[in-house]
């Protein structure tokens, strides 16, 4: 059961699309999920045969419980594990912790796990009971999820807690810059010129790149504070914060913003926005931002000073495009300039590192050419 | 200091004193001064019509005592030992449980019976019976086994007052143990539990007799280090369930001792309670330590052998918690 | 007792028997029509035993039956309607609903069922006996058993201890010479009941159970004898019942000529043609009877029939009292 949500802590299984003994590619959707607030179509991450459909429709099962086994092409069928024997208190707690009993050692009559056997694994691995947010195998970072059309309460309620906890547990720190965007825009003009209006970039396209090209350069401000420690991801999935009309909000990523050109990023947002507003979001779009962009010039903002987005380590905010008075070379112009900030988690780096972020944020956006 | 007995005697005096529906009947209770002693000299005070020696006609005589009740007197009605009371069975299970519910509710039958329990010395297979666990299986009855000498002195005025049949066990060998008894020792409640002894690594659950070898294994057992929660169940029926399972949810172990034999023993109705109520706690099967299914014999070393001991109960507590470290 | 002031003694007696027996045959044509369900025994062919008696009881006096009471509760002044909505199962009923036919209870008439083991109630009766005895009440205690029930150890337990304590009980033995399907020579080595009471030391006395009056006048004596000795008496009514041991009974254990011999001796028309010569009623009081009884039974069908189930949810009830003693 993947984690679809900040604080979605279970999901309920309503219906599989493949059966043991098909083959699937990684990337197929085998399933939906129903959590509080939407329908999402779970993915398989890997290649290979159905085994097994562990959880059946229509159970509510707990954040990173196993859903199905898909065995390698090669691989012989799973047989079923053997029962393990532990005793109820032991095997409560073993759900609570949410560790496997198989992989703890008994030391009751006949090997039987107990209590102590499993307090003492949790112990080692420093696990709390309770639903903190768990680590399924993908490692995504907990979003606002999908919107259900008419549940706007149960989002609320999610991001309003997710929020609560960024506030309450990350210290960050905001950093602002203006950058002149006159550049970019000639460069966009230019490109939009031999286009028709469905092709036609817009600049948040450039800003994710913009971003994604500055969390190249200073890629501290890229990933997840897990554990007590940051861990910097591999990937620059830059999530797009999309509003809803009917009220929340979902955060899909632009997977591999980086290696993506203007077009492919532009693409990926129309992509994005379509189905975030129909309500036909995917496991694979909300699991794994590293960042979270949020672009509220449209709307007439001059700068944006935001809450991160747990685990997330940053978040970038653009305001809206103004005119104004702007020296250069001893010279007074109007340019159109962008309000830039930068709310990071100090734990995680410091000023410098986010003034380099934003210094290469800037760079981009001056050197930007429509080629 | 004081006695078990002399607890007794000081109820049932206090009741005949205190309430003149009260009157006290069953086999040799007057001339003889009762078979354990309990109302020598009360002939003498309250006269022969109020301790009433009967015939060894046990059917008729609860029979009576239940007509007796029923008429709107207080008659405490005397068997001997619960091995007698096979003889009134008829009338203890389809009149004095059956009445009140039978009659719409129109009924009821304030009528206390006491009678001896239990074996432990050598008096043979058809004398040592162990059955407040059977009796204790009648929808309409109230089963009670003090064990201390508070119980004994304020149980019998609380089972008077109650409006409905109460059987009162006293175990043969508990009337001569000594005790403190405070001297305005007076009425008990006669539906819940003692926690006797607190521990936090088993809970022992007893009842009678047997609570004393549970508490004396409760001592050897802390000496390793294992600290016993040894608990008085007082009341049979109604069983306090609540006492038990919240013992059992602090201990995640049980133990129950009880001198009934094993098989669909109350020892057997607990260990079903514990497992629907706080089966989720459980960090190990339920132990039972009950008297061994035979008839009693008469032999010393056989009958030692038959019944709980302390020694049992340290054994079985022992390997119930040698895995958890203490 | 009917207290019309026009009826005489003697009719006041056929009354209640007329009242009994019409009862008791309605009752089994409800049973075939399964609205009472269960076991069903009925008094026919006795009425005169438990009406006889029950003229000489008062209200302090106290009641105890067998399951075949139906009669007895009539006679004691338990209205038709519960005693027939008991049988229904209905709350209305006397133990509302829970005893059925052979558990009939009321507190109002002192009547304490309604016993279904066989000699069961007769150490109940010592008890109220014995209540009277040390509050010094003068109240008597009403026992009516079976034949059957002298082979029971609890019978003699009790004749003991009664005789022993000199207890004011009135010992009721509704001889009626089949105790279920075993005749009474098959079962006892002394068929002269009474005898055996006489052999605890209590007075005894034995009477033709088929002629109410003889009835009546023994349980006079009978009474007189408790109350005023302060001890017990016991009196055997030689009776016979017309129908089966129970609705289930298909009387393979005796000849159809045997019941057609002691139906000659049906107290009901035994006591009309009495009534009849000594000019005590004629044939329109007769109809007049049987009208105004069809009417209380019917109207006691009609009250069971209208009366309503206890729902499941309180069927813990009444295990333990809800008020304190």
């Amino acid at each position: 059961m993947p984690s679809l949500g900040a604080d979605m802590a279970a999901g309920t299984l309503t219906r599989w699309d493949v059966k043991p003994g098909d083959h699937v590619n990684s990337g197929d959707t085998i399933g939906v999920v129903e959590t509080d607030k939407a329908n999402v179509e779970i993915e398989v991450f890997e290649s290979g045969i159905v085994d097994r459909l562990i959880v059946q429709p229509g159970a509510k099962v707990p954040v990173g419980t196993p859903l199905a086994l898909i065995r390698g092409e090669a691989e012989a069928p799973a047989k079923a594990p053997a029962l393990v024997r532990a005793s109820p208190m032991a095997r409560r707690l073993a759900r609570e912790y949410r560790l496997d009993l198989a992989t703890i050692a008994g030391s009751g009559p006949h090997g039987v796990v107990e209590r102590a056997d499993v307090e003492r694994v949790a112990k080692q691995a420093e696990v709390r009971p309770g639903p903190a947010a768990p680590v399924p195998p993908a490692a995504p970072a907990p979003q606002p999820p999908a919107p259900q059309p008419s549940e706007g309460a149960g989002m609320r309620r999610a991001i309003a807690a997710a929020m609560t906890r960024s506030n309450r547990e990350i210290p960050h720190y905001y950093l602002e810059t203006h950058i002149d965007f006159s550049n970019a825009q000639r460069a966009l003009e230019t490109i939009n010129l031999r286009r028709s209006v469905k092709e036609r970039l817009l600049p948040a396209a450039l800003l994710f790149k913009a971003v994604a090209t500055a969390l190249a350069e200073v890629p501290e401000l890229n990933g997840y504070w897990i554990d007590d420690e940051p861990h910097q991801s591999e990937r620059i999935n830059v999530g797009m914060a999309i509003a809803l009309r009917q009220g929340g909000l979902v955060i899909p990523a632009i997977h591999d913003a980086d290696a993506k050109s203007l077009d492919e990023i532009m693409e990926a947002m129309r992509d994005l926005i379509t189905r975030a507003r129909s309500g036909s979001m995917r496991s694979s779009d909300l699991v794994d931002s590293t960042i979270t962009v949020t672009n509220l010039g449209d709307l007439g903002v001059e700068s944006v000073y935001g809450i991160i987005y747990p685990p997330q380590l940053a978040l970038v905010g653009f305001g809206k495009i103004v005119e104004r008075p702007w020296a250069e070379n001893g010279m007074i112009g109007i340019r159109p300039i962008l309000s830039a900030t930068l709310a990071a988690d100090h734990r995680a780096t410091d000023g410098h590192r986010g003034a380099r972020f934003l210094s290469a944020l800037e760079r981009y956006i001056l050197q930007v050419q429509p080629g | 200091m004081s006695t078990y007995r002399e607890a007794v005697r000081a109820a049932i005096h206090e009741a005949m004193q205190s309430d003149e529906r009260v009157f006290l009947m069953g086999e040799d209770v007057g001339r003889y001064g009762g078979y354990f002693a309990v109302s020598k000299g009360f002939i003498d005070e309250f006269g022969p019509e109020r301790i009433r020696d009967t015939p060894l006609s046990e059917s008729a005589y609860v029979g009576a005592g239940i007509g007796a009740a029923l008429a709107g007197m207080r008659p405490i009605v005397e068997i001997t030992t619960a091995n007698f009371s096979l003889l009134a069975l008829d009338q203890i299970v389809d009149n004095a449980a059956s009445y009140l519910y039978m009659s719409g509710g129109q009924f009821n039958v304030p009528l206390v019976i006491r009678m001896g329990t239990g074996g432990a010395r050598q008096m043979g297979a058809q004398h040592s019976h162990s059955l407040e666990g059977w009796y204790a299986h009648i929808p309409g009855l109230k089963i009670l086994t003090p064990a201390t000498l508070a119980d004994a002195r304020g149980m019998l005025a609380t089972a008077l007052a109650d409006p409905d049949p109460v059987l009162i066990f006293e175990h043969g060998t508990l009337y001569n143990m000594e005790g403190e008894l405070a001297p305005d020792a007076g009425a008990v409640d006669i539906s819940s539990a003692s926690i006797r002894r607190a521990g936090r690594d088993v809970s022992i659950i007893t009842y009678g007799a047997t609570l004393w070898k549970a508490l004396a294994a409760a001592e050897t057992l802390a000496q390793d280090g294992i600290e016993a929660e040894v608990i008085d169940l007082r009341s049979l029926r109604p069983l306090d369930e609540r006492t038990i399972v919240e013992s059992v949810k602090r201990t995640h172990r049980a133990a129950i001792v009880d001198e009934g034999w094993k098989s669909g023993s109350i020892s057997a109705e607990i260990c079903a309670r514990i497992v629907e109520a706080a089966f989720y706690d459980l960090d190990a099967p339920i132990a039972r330590v009950c008297s061994a299914e035979v008839p009693m014999p008469y032999a010393k070393q056989l009958e030692d052998a038959a019944l709980p001991q302390a020694e049992t109960i340290v054994a079985t507590v022992r390997s119930l918690v040698s895995h958890a470290g203490g | 007792m009917l207290e019309t002031p026009a009826v005489k003694h003697g009719l006041a007696l056929l009354r209640e028997m007329l009242l009994i027996r019409r009862f008791e045959e309605r009752c089994a044509q409800s049973y075939a029509e399964q609205k009472i369900r269960g076991f069903l025994h009925l008094y026919v062919g006795e009425e005169a035993v438990g009406v006889g008696v029950m003229q000489t009881l008062v209200a302090e006096d106290v009641v105890i039956s067998t399951y075949r009471e139906h009669g007895h509760a009539l006679a004691r002044g338990i209205a038709p309607g519960p005693i027939m909505a008991e049988m229904y199962g209905k709350q209305e009923g006397c133990s509302h609903g829970r005893g059925g036919s052979m558990h009939i209870f009321d507190r109002a008439t002192n009547f304490y069922g309604g016993n279904a083991i066989v000699g069961g109630g007769i150490p109940l009766a010592l008890g109220f006996a014995l209540a009277a005895q040390l509050r010094n009440r003068p109240a008597i205690c009403c026992c009516f058993f079976g034949e059957g029930a002298v082979a029971e150890g609890e019978f003699h337990e009790s004749m003991n201890l009664a005789a022993l304590w000199k207890l004011p009980v009135l010992f009721v033995c509704e001889n009626n010479y089949y105790a279920m399907g075993t005749r009474l020579d098959l079962s006892e080595s002394v068929t002269d009941i009474h005898q055996k009471a006489a052999s605890y030391g209590i007075a005894s006395a034995f009477v033709d159970g088929m002629d109410v009056e003889a009835v009546e006048a023994a349980a006079q004596t009978a009474a007189a004898s408790v109350r005023e000795h302060h001890g017990p008496y016991f009196l055997e009514c030689r009776t016979y019942r017309f129908h089966g041991h129970s609705t289930a009974d298909p009387q393979l254990y005796r000849s159809k000529a045997e019941v057609e011999e002691w139906k000659k001796r049906d107290p009901i028309p035994m006591l009309i043609a009495r009534l009849k010569s000594r000019g005590e009623c004629n044939d329109d009081d007769i109809a007049r009877l049987e009208s105004e009884i069809a009417g209380i039974v019917r109207d006691a069908v009609a009250y069971a029939d209208a009366g309503t189930l206890e729902p499941p949810e309180t069927l813990t009830r009444f295990v333990y009292s809800e008020q304190p003693a």
